[in-house]
């Protein structure tokens, strides 16, 4: 029951705040209920007893990621862009193209209702989670893990490069 | 016990609000913020399949994920800025210098 209850308030706040998002006009608006929709997801983690994953969700994005975002909108924040229409000119043709989009995904899922239920809850084969995770990652995905550093460090490099005054 | 379907329709409905974002909005940062939500759309599919198997792989690719994440908004904010310093814009429709 407590399981329903917080499945069906993260949800719904992830959806609603997910919708302020691209419709907000100011952009600090939208930087503010992307943290609120992110925040809900890292309870739907928690919900699903991924623990670590909730923690990383709300240290990585909601504090760094975000911070990073409205550090960008305040040097870029542009009077006259609140002024400016929001939406461009293809907006309804990309609103039905999305809604298809939807239409389609959600088609694919329907007739799978009953074969997505879940068979048994499997969950203490996950427990406990932060152990689990770091076992499999330094030992099936060494590799991966590697890769990923490289791409953080690639990523730091261009961030600096792009930022620069002078290149 | 929730169905792991509900799981797959929130995903599918947060995914398409970040679809209709990158097509419609004009504003480069709003457009990245999407891009977020739509990230954060698949990982929550690849948690719910992790608990539905059993096994942590979901898991550790929701990581990945976030690693992506992370490494795309650095770059992609970066790139901005660049711009910003140079055309003093930031809507996507008037970033046409590659247009002929």
């Amino acid at each position: 029951m407590l399981d329903k209850v917080l499945f069906y308030f993260f949800a719904g706040l992830a959806v609603v705040s997910a919708v302020l998002v691209v419709t907000r006009r100011n952009a600090v608006h939208s930087a503010i209920f992307l943290v609120t929709a992110l925040l809900a997801t890292a309870g739907i983690f928690l919900q699903l007893r991924a623990e670590f994953l909730f923690a990383v969700q709300i240290i990585l994005y909601v504090g760094g990621i975000m911070v990073l975002f409205i550090f960008v909108i305040m040097l870029v924040n542009l009077d006259v862009a609140l002024h400016q229409v929001q939406f461009n000119r293809q907006w309804l043709l990309a609103l039905v193209l999305a809604a298809v989009l939807g239409a389609q995904l959600a088609f694919a899922l329907w007739p799978g209702r009953s074969a997505l239920a879940f068979p048994e809850a499997r969950v203490a084969q996950l427990e406990p989670n932060t152990e689990r995770l770091g076992q499999t990652l330094f030992r099936s995905y060494m590799l991966p893990f590697e890769i990923a550093s490289i791409l953080l460090l690639v990523a730091m490099i261009g961030a600096v490069v792009m930022a620069k005054r002078k290149v | 016990m929730i169905p792991t379907s509900h799981y797959l329709f929130l995903s599918l409905a947060l995914f398409t609000i970040g679809v209709v974002g990158v097509l419609t909005r004009r504003n480069v940062i709003i457009i990245l913020m999407s891009i977020e939500l739509i990230l954060n759309a698949v990982n929550i599919n690849l948690v719910a399949f992790s608990r539905l198997l059993g096994s942590v792989d979901g898991q550790i690719f929701a990581i990945f994920i976030i690693t992506d994440a992370a490494a795309e908004a650095a770059v992609g904010l970066g790139i901005i800025i660049a711009f910003f310093r140079n055309r003093e814009t930031v809507l996507a429709d008037e970033m046409d210098i590659l247009k002929w």
